[in-house]
Protein backbone atom coordinates (compact mmCIF):
# COMPACT_ATOMS: atom_id res chain seq x y z
CA UNK A 1 0.00 0.00 0.00
CA UNK A 2 2.82 2.34 0.57
CA UNK A 3 3.82 1.79 -2.49
CA UNK A 4 0.37 3.51 -3.88
CA UNK A 5 0.07 6.35 -1.26
CA UNK A 6 2.24 9.17 -0.97
CA UNK A 7 2.68 10.03 -4.34
CA UNK A 8 6.12 10.48 -5.27
CA UNK A 9 7.68 11.83 -8.60
CA UNK A 10 8.16 8.51 -9.68
CA UNK A 11 4.47 7.46 -9.79
CA UNK A 12 4.11 11.00 -12.57
CA UNK A 13 7.42 9.25 -14.39
CA UNK A 14 5.87 5.83 -14.73
CA UNK A 15 2.87 7.84 -15.92
CA UNK A 16 4.59 9.90 -18.55
CA UNK A 17 6.35 6.44 -19.85
CA UNK A 18 2.98 4.69 -19.97
CA UNK A 19 2.10 7.54 -21.92
CA UNK A 20 4.78 7.33 -24.72
CA UNK A 21 4.32 3.84 -24.68
CA UNK A 22 0.79 4.72 -25.93
CA UNK A 23 2.07 7.19 -28.04
CA UNK A 24 4.64 4.82 -29.44
CA UNK A 25 1.73 2.19 -30.48
CA UNK A 26 -0.21 4.80 -32.52
CA UNK A 27 2.62 6.08 -34.16
CA UNK A 28 3.63 2.52 -35.51
CA UNK A 29 0.33 0.90 -35.77
CA UNK A 30 -2.36 3.33 -37.06
CA UNK A 31 -2.56 3.35 -40.64
CA UNK A 32 -4.58 7.01 -40.69
CA UNK A 33 -2.25 9.89 -41.42
CA UNK A 34 -4.22 12.36 -39.37
CA UNK A 35 -4.51 9.45 -35.70
CA UNK A 36 -0.38 8.91 -36.32
CA UNK A 37 0.19 12.92 -36.39
CA UNK A 38 -1.65 13.08 -33.10
CA UNK A 39 0.06 9.87 -31.23
CA UNK A 40 3.48 12.09 -32.28
CA UNK A 41 2.04 14.90 -30.10
CA UNK A 42 1.10 12.41 -27.10
CA UNK A 43 4.78 11.59 -27.00
CA UNK A 44 5.60 14.96 -26.44
CA UNK A 45 3.21 15.44 -23.96
CA UNK A 46 4.54 12.76 -22.36
CA UNK A 47 7.84 13.93 -22.53
CA UNK A 48 6.31 17.30 -21.29
CA UNK A 49 5.07 15.42 -17.82
CA UNK A 50 8.61 14.20 -17.18
CA UNK A 51 10.13 17.80 -17.56
CA UNK A 52 7.74 19.33 -15.53
CA UNK A 53 7.97 16.72 -12.90
CA UNK A 54 11.83 16.85 -12.57
CA UNK A 55 11.49 20.66 -12.42
CA UNK A 56 9.08 20.01 -9.35
CA UNK A 57 11.51 17.65 -7.82
CA UNK A 58 14.30 20.58 -8.45
CA UNK A 59 12.78 23.44 -7.31
CA UNK A 60 14.16 24.68 -10.89
CA UNK A 61 12.46 26.84 -13.31
CA UNK A 62 14.12 25.83 -16.36
CA UNK A 63 11.88 22.71 -16.96
CA UNK A 64 8.90 24.80 -17.32
CA UNK A 65 10.99 26.97 -20.12
CA UNK A 66 11.55 23.67 -21.89
CA UNK A 67 7.80 22.64 -21.49
CA UNK A 68 6.96 26.39 -23.37
CA UNK A 69 9.67 25.61 -25.80
CA UNK A 70 8.56 22.19 -26.27
CA UNK A 71 4.70 23.41 -26.74
CA UNK A 72 6.20 26.07 -29.79
CA UNK A 73 7.84 23.66 -31.21
CA UNK A 74 5.09 20.92 -31.23
CA UNK A 75 2.24 23.90 -32.60
CA UNK A 76 4.93 24.92 -35.57
CA UNK A 77 5.25 21.30 -36.66
CA UNK A 78 1.77 20.81 -36.41
CA UNK A 79 0.81 23.53 -38.61
CA UNK A 80 3.58 22.53 -41.34
CA UNK A 81 2.59 18.56 -41.15
CA UNK A 82 -1.03 19.62 -41.48
CA UNK A 83 -0.17 21.52 -44.30
CA UNK A 84 1.91 18.75 -45.68
CA UNK A 85 -1.17 16.45 -45.56
CA UNK A 86 -3.22 18.81 -47.44
CA UNK A 87 -1.05 18.92 -50.09
CA UNK A 88 -0.80 14.84 -50.15
CA UNK A 89 -4.65 14.75 -49.95
CA UNK A 90 -5.08 16.73 -52.99
CA UNK A 91 -2.20 14.48 -55.14
CA UNK A 92 -3.21 11.17 -53.65
CA UNK A 93 -6.90 11.35 -52.57
CA UNK A 94 -6.53 8.93 -49.40
CA UNK A 95 -4.74 9.42 -45.87
CA UNK A 96 -4.12 6.19 -45.48
CA UNK A 97 0.14 5.14 -44.88
CA UNK A 98 0.02 1.83 -46.70
CA UNK A 99 -0.64 3.95 -50.15
CA UNK A 100 2.06 6.33 -50.01
CA UNK A 101 4.31 3.72 -51.68
CA UNK A 102 6.65 5.81 -54.18
CA UNK A 103 9.46 5.74 -51.89
CA UNK A 104 9.79 2.29 -51.35
CA UNK A 105 12.92 0.88 -52.59
CA UNK B 1 -4.48 10.86 0.62
CA UNK B 2 -6.81 13.11 -1.36
CA UNK B 3 -3.68 14.40 -3.28
CA UNK B 4 -3.01 10.78 -3.76
CA UNK B 5 -6.60 9.95 -5.26
CA UNK B 6 -6.98 12.97 -7.38
CA UNK B 7 -3.43 11.81 -9.21
CA UNK B 8 -4.75 8.83 -9.51
CA UNK B 9 -8.25 9.56 -11.48
CA UNK B 10 -6.23 12.29 -13.57
CA UNK B 11 -4.03 9.36 -14.65
CA UNK B 12 -6.80 6.98 -15.17
CA UNK B 13 -8.49 9.82 -17.39
CA UNK B 14 -5.04 10.62 -19.05
CA UNK B 15 -4.27 7.14 -19.96
CA UNK B 16 -7.96 6.11 -20.92
CA UNK B 17 -8.41 9.13 -23.10
CA UNK B 18 -4.96 7.91 -24.82
CA UNK B 19 -5.96 4.68 -25.25
CA UNK B 20 -9.04 6.17 -26.84
CA UNK B 21 -6.73 8.18 -29.13
CA UNK B 22 -5.09 5.65 -30.47
CA UNK B 23 -8.38 2.93 -31.15
CA UNK B 24 -10.85 5.12 -32.49
CA UNK B 25 -11.45 4.13 -36.29
CA UNK B 26 -12.82 7.62 -37.08
CA UNK B 27 -9.96 10.27 -36.95
CA UNK B 28 -12.74 12.96 -34.65
CA UNK B 29 -13.27 10.48 -32.16
CA UNK B 30 -9.43 10.20 -31.57
CA UNK B 31 -9.16 14.17 -32.13
CA UNK B 32 -11.88 14.56 -29.24
CA UNK B 33 -10.44 12.15 -27.12
CA UNK B 34 -6.62 13.95 -27.54
CA UNK B 35 -8.70 16.72 -26.24
CA UNK B 36 -9.79 15.45 -22.59
CA UNK B 37 -6.32 13.68 -22.87
CA UNK B 38 -4.73 17.40 -22.67
CA UNK B 39 -7.44 18.56 -20.41
CA UNK B 40 -6.35 15.64 -17.88
CA UNK B 41 -2.84 16.47 -18.14
CA UNK B 42 -2.81 20.57 -17.59
CA UNK B 43 -5.17 19.23 -14.69
CA UNK B 44 -1.88 16.97 -13.76
CA UNK B 45 0.28 20.22 -14.25
CA UNK B 46 -1.19 21.93 -12.04
CA UNK B 47 -0.95 19.37 -9.19
CA UNK B 48 2.29 19.41 -9.64
CA UNK B 49 2.38 23.55 -8.98
CA UNK B 50 3.18 24.16 -13.09
CA UNK B 51 -0.26 26.87 -13.50
CA UNK B 52 1.33 28.32 -16.38
CA UNK B 53 2.54 25.18 -18.08
CA UNK B 54 -1.27 23.87 -17.15
CA UNK B 55 -2.85 26.86 -18.27
CA UNK B 56 -0.59 27.03 -21.74
CA UNK B 57 -1.39 23.31 -22.25
CA UNK B 58 -4.88 24.56 -22.45
CA UNK B 59 -4.73 27.15 -24.95
CA UNK B 60 -1.83 25.99 -26.88
CA UNK B 61 -2.36 22.60 -27.69
CA UNK B 62 -6.37 21.73 -26.70
CA UNK B 63 -7.73 25.56 -27.78
CA UNK B 64 -5.16 25.75 -30.76
CA UNK B 65 -3.83 22.42 -32.12
CA UNK B 66 -6.67 20.48 -32.11
CA UNK B 67 -8.87 22.69 -33.36
CA UNK B 68 -6.44 23.07 -36.12
CA UNK B 69 -6.51 19.22 -36.83
CA UNK B 70 -10.32 18.79 -36.76
CA UNK B 71 -10.40 21.72 -39.37
CA UNK B 72 -7.97 19.65 -41.42
CA UNK B 73 -10.31 16.69 -40.81
CA UNK B 74 -13.02 18.53 -41.86
CA UNK B 75 -11.91 19.76 -44.50
CA UNK B 76 -10.38 16.86 -46.55
CA UNK B 77 -14.16 15.08 -45.73
CA UNK B 78 -12.54 11.68 -45.65
CA UNK B 79 -14.85 9.43 -47.44
CA UNK B 80 -16.45 5.94 -45.35
CA UNK B 81 -13.77 3.78 -46.67
CA UNK B 82 -11.46 5.80 -45.85
CA UNK B 83 -11.97 4.89 -42.14
CA UNK B 84 -10.43 1.86 -41.95
CA UNK B 85 -10.49 -0.42 -38.65
CA UNK B 86 -6.99 -1.83 -36.86
CA UNK B 87 -6.40 -5.81 -37.58
CA UNK B 88 -6.08 -7.90 -34.18
CA UNK B 89 -2.54 -8.59 -35.29
CA UNK B 90 -0.95 -5.75 -35.92
CA UNK B 91 -1.89 -3.99 -32.69
CA UNK B 92 -0.48 -7.39 -31.21
CA UNK B 93 3.19 -6.46 -30.98
CA UNK B 94 2.36 -2.74 -29.32
CA UNK B 95 0.34 -4.04 -26.81
CA UNK B 96 2.74 -6.50 -25.65
CA UNK B 97 5.27 -3.75 -25.52
CA UNK B 98 2.54 -1.39 -23.63
CA UNK B 99 2.09 -4.26 -21.03
CA UNK B 100 5.55 -4.81 -20.64
CA UNK B 101 6.68 -1.30 -20.08
CA UNK B 102 3.50 -0.24 -18.76
CA UNK B 103 2.45 -2.82 -16.59
CA UNK B 104 5.60 -4.74 -15.44
CA UNK B 105 8.53 -2.36 -16.22
CA UNK B 106 6.70 0.41 -14.28
CA UNK B 107 5.75 -1.04 -11.22
CA UNK B 108 9.09 -3.06 -10.58
CA UNK B 109 10.73 0.43 -10.81
CA UNK B 110 8.28 1.64 -8.27
CA UNK B 111 9.24 -1.21 -6.00
CA UNK B 112 13.20 -1.10 -6.92
CA UNK B 113 13.40 2.56 -6.58
CA UNK B 114 10.71 3.34 -4.15
CA UNK B 115 9.81 6.71 -3.35
CA UNK B 116 12.75 7.66 -1.24
CA UNK B 117 14.59 8.50 -4.32
CA UNK B 118 13.36 11.09 -5.24
CA UNK B 119 11.29 13.65 -3.55
CA UNK B 120 9.42 16.70 -4.59
CA UNK B 121 11.91 20.02 -3.15
CA UNK B 122 10.46 22.84 -1.34
CA UNK B 123 9.29 25.37 -3.72
CA UNK B 124 8.60 29.20 -3.39
CA UNK B 125 5.20 30.76 -3.25
CA UNK B 126 5.63 31.72 -6.97
CA UNK B 127 6.55 28.34 -8.36
CA UNK B 128 5.34 27.91 -11.62
CA UNK B 129 3.65 30.72 -12.15
CA UNK B 130 3.77 33.50 -14.96
CA UNK B 131 6.03 35.93 -13.24
CA UNK B 132 8.36 33.58 -12.32
CA UNK B 133 8.76 31.87 -15.19
CA UNK B 134 8.98 34.99 -17.70
CA UNK B 135 11.83 35.61 -15.23
CA UNK B 136 13.93 32.49 -16.24
CA UNK B 137 12.79 33.17 -20.10
CA UNK B 138 13.51 36.72 -20.17
CA UNK B 139 17.12 36.62 -18.52
CA UNK B 140 18.60 33.25 -18.96
CA UNK B 141 16.65 31.60 -22.08
CA UNK B 142 16.54 35.26 -24.11
CA UNK B 143 17.84 33.84 -27.31
CA UNK B 144 15.52 30.23 -27.69
CA UNK B 145 13.24 32.66 -26.91
CA UNK B 146 13.48 34.74 -29.75
CA UNK B 147 14.96 32.08 -32.29
CA UNK B 148 11.72 30.52 -30.88
CA UNK B 149 9.44 33.29 -32.84
CA UNK B 150 11.86 32.70 -35.49
CA UNK B 151 11.02 29.49 -35.87
CA UNK B 152 6.68 30.23 -35.57
CA UNK B 153 7.25 32.75 -38.60
CA UNK B 154 9.08 29.92 -40.64
CA UNK B 155 6.43 27.41 -39.84
CA UNK B 156 3.50 29.83 -41.10
CA UNK B 157 5.35 30.71 -44.02
CA UNK B 158 5.79 27.29 -45.13
CA UNK B 159 2.57 26.09 -44.12
CA UNK B 160 1.21 28.99 -46.51
CA UNK B 161 3.48 27.94 -49.22
CA UNK B 162 3.27 23.99 -48.92
CA UNK B 163 -0.99 24.77 -49.21
CA UNK B 164 -1.15 26.78 -52.35
CA UNK B 165 -2.77 24.56 -54.80
CA UNK B 166 0.10 26.02 -58.26
CA UNK B 167 3.39 27.79 -56.21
Amino acid sequence: MDLLYPVSPTHYLVLSAILFAIGIAGVLTRRNLFVSLMSLELMLNAVNLTFVTFSRVNGDLTGHVFVLFVVAVAAAEACVGLAIVIALFRIKETVDLDLFKSLKG
Amino acid sequence: MLEAAVFYILAALLLGFGLLVITRTNPIGSALSMVGAFVALAALYATLSASLAAIIQILVYAGGIMVLVIFVIMLLNLAPEDLRPLKARAVMIPAVLLLVLGGALGPLFLVVFPSGQWKFADIPEDFGSIGAVGMKVFSDYLFPFEMLSLLLLAAVVGALVLSKRKL
